[in-house]
């Protein structure tokens, strides 16, 4: 500031830069967020007015309460078999990725990404959704290719980027892509899935076909244009498409009030754009599952998208790549308070008499070994630490469907070079 | 066979491919009712109605992005950006998305699209209606880019470029839209109606990307050239009275080496000109790629002739556009050295 612009009888300006409510060595505390009681929130009809969704965004669609009853309209009454195989899934993920986790840790692969505590929000929107239904998903949505009985050996192969990999050891671990199980390439690019799925869902939609997208996508990268563009586009254009916010609340380091989750909630976004918005407890698999349902009859009907947040919280770091008691204090996720999906959906189970402990006790023993056996099959063929994929000319296809004169050289090149080392 | 200025050819192109295809979609800012700013898609919602050509937000990621997910679902979208200068918020999903698709899918999810934008100066169009950004998008893998310079090319191209498999980027040379420029602004315009490239058949038919055509033969120096610059390039050897080969690049990826190749080998001399800056423009690949290959055929060092290293002014686009006045003397310089 000089001479010429100094305002002495004007305040100062300050800039205000949000911070968490706890940093490592503060206790941890969640007593502020509030948590309206399960069964609580009323359910509009599927064909009523984005603006009768309004006040629900400020709000959690809950339906396990605590004694794991599931109450109140949102309850999608799902029959027995429906909800052991969502806690079957769940419970699978959570097998798969702890060893997965190992794996890394072991050195067979570069990177991994667990997704603890957010398993109920892939597998429940999955049941939710028809088998056709495409998925546009992010990083921690691995439930998905799980509740489409998605090979785990091929799963792991591509983790280790070995010679089984689908995706010939180009992409990095955890970035699936399947086409056949309706699974969209994961990008490291941020919340560029997320308006693509609405061109995906305009498609179906210009073809007469009944077919529906669905998109995830963190608290954090919902700060990144693609995400506004592809609210915009998916509202204007009425796209039959559900457009998931995975609030966990952590952006690697960076709390969710740097995404302007103090402002508002996620789903409120919903509200300036005109379409239907929901905020459901990310660990209440039957939260996760109604609201999908009613998305998805919404979508179905020609009534346009809708945007769901998960609220949850990331109870593991961002990946193996990530120490969280760098940033934040330990062992935050173990006390929070919407509790663990895959506990919660084990309670109901038992309270309806449809579940027990020696059956889940079993169930675990059982997945465990099935994951050991696929990383068996899967390490056979390969880990990054040894025997990756590695077939040169492979660097050179796919770049385009024919292969030009300058990566035909280019190939050729690397070829030699290889004969030479 | 009929005439049609290069505006009229590329919406024949649009008209003939959405006959033929269902799948053919065409979205972007202004393209519907109204039928685009240049009016390259006048009439093509009133016949095919507005779920295959329809207005877009004023959103250039989310018409590459939606672009891309409607590929990926398995229709063909055509995609306009009103000017290439505003192509920038699409990059990341362009460079990153579109381009890298089928490569990080293995193959699975190859993406059908085009995507065409008007670019190039001469037409007062200041700062963020003149630029020529091919440059950022030949540098990235697994994106084609098409620019043509007469009606003929431009509808051909653009049915190849619809017909593609892979992302096209199509550059069309506004300043050419309307009659073929050589680069004397203070001279009167000819339409392209008295140019044999405004013959244009009707119906179907396609010109294949990755080839060049060779625009004038000639013995004493090769002039690499795309879109707009080819009228100058033209009009610059007839003026000169300079026996230049015009090579029309037509495509810069996959970029025609063997036509290069031979008429630099021919000529022993080169000189590259594109309306971009200079600095890291296709001129410096083009003149690395001659020294490679052609090296012991040249006489004299490869020359680029191009637009400054500097935004493109209003006032003084004359000034930065790289017209006879630049181009003339290099290709002097070409045959001294």
């Amino acid at each position: 500031m000089n001479k010429e612009t100094e305002r002495p009888n004007r305040p100062a300006l300050s800039l205000h830069v949000p911070e968490p409510d706890a940093r490592p060595g503060d206790e941890i505390d969640f007593s502020h967020i509030e948590i309206p009681a399960a069964g609580s929130l009323r359910r509009p009809d599927v064909a009523a007015p984005a603006s009768d969704t309004r006040e629900l965004v400020y709000s959690l669609v809950r339906v396990l309460d605590h004694d794991g009853a599931a109450v109140g309209p949102w309850d999608p009454r799902l029959d027995p078999d429906t909800l052991r195989r969502m806690l079957r899934d769940m419970m699978l993920v959570r097998v798969y990725d702890d060893r997965m986790y190992r794996a890394q840790r072991q050195g067979k692969t570069s990177f991994y990404m667990k997704c603890t505590g957010e398993e109920a929000i892939a597998v429940a929107a999955a049941h939710a959704m028809d088998r056709d239904d495409i998925f546009f998903p992010t990083y921690r949505q691995q439930g998905l290719l799980v509740a489409r009985d998605y090979p785990l050996v091929k799963m792991m192969c591509q983790v280790y980027s070995n010679k089984g990999d689908p995706l010939k050891g180009r992409q990095l671990p955890i970035m699936y892509s399947d086409r056949g199980h309706g699974f969209f390439s994961i990008s490291g690019n941020l919340a560029t899935q997320v308006p693509q799925a609405v061109g995906w869902a305009m498609a179906s939609a210009i073809k007469g076909d009944s077919r529906i997208a669905a998109a995830w996508i963190g608290d954090g990268a919902t700060a990144e244009g693609d995400f506004h563009n592809a609210v915009t586009f998916a509202g204007v254009y009425r796209a039959p498409v559900i457009l998931n916010v995975v609030n966990n609340q952590w952006a690697i380091s960076t709390f969710s009030g740097i995404a302007g989750g103090n402002l508002t909630t996620f789903a409120a976004r919903a509200v300036g754009y005109g379409i239907a918005g929901l905020r459901v407890d990310g660990n209440d698999a039957l939260a996760v599952y109604a609201a999908t349902a009613w998305a998805a009859d919404r979508a179905r009907s020609n009534l346009g998208p809708t945007l769901i947040e998960h609220f949850t919280y990331r109870v593991e770091g961002h990946s193996t790549s990530d120490d969280p008691t760098a940033y934040r204090p330990q062992g935050a996720g173990a006390k929070w308070p919407l509790g663990d999906p895959v506990e919660r959906l084990r309670r109901h189970l038992v309270s309806i008499g449809e579940w027990d402990d020696e059956r889940h006790q079993a169930q675990q023993e059982a997945l465990a070994a099935e994951v050991r056996a696929a990383q068996r099959e899967a390490e056979a063929q390969g880990t990054l630490g040894s025997g990756h994929y590695e077939d040169i000319g492979s660097l050179f296809e796919d770049v385009f469907e024919d292969q030009p004169w300058h990566l035909r050289e280019q190939r050729d090149e690397a070829l030699a070079e290889a004969r030479r080392k | 066979m009929t005439v049609r200025n290069m505006i009229e050819a590329l919406n024949d192109a649009h008209d003939v491919m959405m006959e033929r295809d269902g799948d053919i979609v065409v979205l972007g800012e202004d393209v519907g009712y109204f039928g685009g700013v240049f009016r390259v898609t006048a009439g093509l919602q009133k016949k095919y109605g507005t779920s295959r050509v329809f207005d877009a937000p004023i959103a250039e990621l989310g018409i590459v992005a939606t672009a891309i997910g409607m590929a990926a679902y398995g229709l063909r979208p055509v995609a306009e950006i009103q000017f290439a200068d505003y192509i920038y918020p699409g990059f990341d999903q362009i460079i990153s998305e579109a381009g890298r698709m089928r490569y990080r899918t293995a193959g699975e999810w190859p993406l059908p699209m085009v995507i065409r934008t008007p670019y190039g100066g001469g037409i007062f169009g200041g700062q963020t209606h003149s630029q020529s950004p091919e440059a950022f998008f030949a540098h990235m893998p697994g994106i084609k880019t098409v620019i043509p310079s007469n009606p003929y090319d431009a509808k051909g191209l653009l049915i190849a470029a619809i017909e593609d498999n892979d992302p096209v980027l199509f550059f069309e040379p506004k300043r050419i839209y309307n009659g073929p420029f050589e680069g004397y602004h203070d001279r009167p315009v000819t339409p392209w109606a008295k140019h044999p490239a405004a013959e244009v058949p009707d119906g179907h038919y396609s010109v294949p990307i990755g080839k060049a055509a060779i625009a004038r033969e000639g013995e004493a120096v090769t002039i690499l050239a795309y879109g707009t610059m080819v009228h100058v390039a033209l009009a610059t050897a007839e003026a000169e009275g300079i026996d230049a080969e015009v090579i029309d690049l037509r495509t810069i990826v996959p970029v025609d080496i063997e036509a290069i190749e031979a008429s630099v080998k021919k000529t022993g001399r080169c000189v590259v000109i594109h309306e971009a800056t200079r600095t890291a423009g296709f001129g410096a690949e083009l003149a690395a790629l001659v020294q490679e290959r052609c090296f012991y055929h040249l006489e004299a060092p490869v020359i680029r002739v191009t637009g400054y290293d500097v935004p493109y002014p209003h006032s003084m686009e004359w000034t930065y556009f790289p017209g006879p006045a630049r181009l003339g003397p290099a290709l002097r310089k070409a045959l001294e050295d």
